[in-house]
């Protein structure tokens, strides 16, 4: 059985759903932030299934571009994470509400 | 032999990437994300990007997952183990993503006819197949030099930004 792009990107709209699924219903804030690792890989693998496939690199690229996106973003949340606790003592998202009206 | 490794290799992915977001404890969510990583990495090299594969392993886990684990341990709070894990919404958020990921299969397995394989050049195909690094070197530093100098000073801004955030006063 042969192995076509369309199986990378079922796997990786899979993946996708259970981080879409994590983010909205964990309660953890660092959990949270592990199921948009989760979504962002997705992504990296269907970038990597099309380079595959049309047999160029620009897709390749583009998933190190990701990566640095993906490790700034987590620098910045985890920063945003620990003066949180800092302050509120918690890392409940429901619990963050301080801007809510 | 390629759809078994390919079949293992989701069946991990997908397995652990679900008993992250199942599980309770942030640290063992943690070492699952690990292990679904790794399978990532792995669904990389069976799709010969043994550059983007490498990176995956050392950026994500070797950097990424371990500054996840040092704020898990810096802020673990015990009582959140006892609390419910999912919050209020959690029914409507159900529905709405497998609604979702329904809507994205069937959309992609309707589709599939477009990603047929075209007749790729064979020259590509032999740089690719033999010398995958130098040529992610090659594109990365002369097609996308600019986005490659943008994502410097981008790392550079989160850095600073990082630094400023966690500081006790500014």
């Amino acid at each position: 059985m042969i192995i076509t792009p369309t199986h990378y990107l079922v796997l990786s709209a899979l993946i996708f759903t259970i981080g879409v699924i994590g983010v909205l219903t964990r309660r953890n804030v660092i959990i949270v932030f592990m199921s948009i690792e989760l979504m962002l890989n997705s992504v990296n693998l269907n970038l990597i299934a099309f380079s595959d496939q049309l047999q160029k690199l620009g897709g390749q690229v583009f998933v190190v571009f990701v990566i640095t996106v993906a490790a700034a973003e987590a620098a910045i949340g985890l920063g945003i994470v620990i003066s949180l606790f800092r302050n509120k003592e918690t890392v409940n998202a429901d619990e963050m509400d301080l801007m809510k009206w | 032999m390629e759809a078994i490794l390919f079949y293992t290799l989701a069946a991990i992915v997908v397995i652990f990437a679900g008993l992250t977001v199942l599980a309770r404890n942030p640290v063992r969510s943690a070492v699952y994300l690990i292990s679904a990583l790794i399978g990532i990495a792995g669904l990389f090299l069976l799709q010969e990007a043994e550059f983007v594969a490498a990176v995956q392993i050392l950026v994500y886990v070797g950097g990424i997952m371990v500054l996840f684990l040092f704020v898990i341990m810096l802020v673990n709070v015990r009582e959140t183990l006892d609390q419910p894990k999912a919050n209020k919404q959690v029914k409507t958020a159900i529905v709405l993503a497998v609604v979702l990921g329904g809507e994205l299969i069937f959309f992609l397995t309707t589709g599939a006819r477009l990603f047929e394989a075209k007749e790729p050049d064979p020259g590509i195909i032999a740089s690719v197949q033999t010398m995958n690094t130098e040529s992610v070197g090659t594109v990365l530093y002369t097609t996308y030099l600019l986005p490659f100098e943008i994502a410097s000073v981008l790392l550079l801004v989160a850095i600073v930004g990082a630094v400023v955030l966690s500081k006790k006063q500014i």
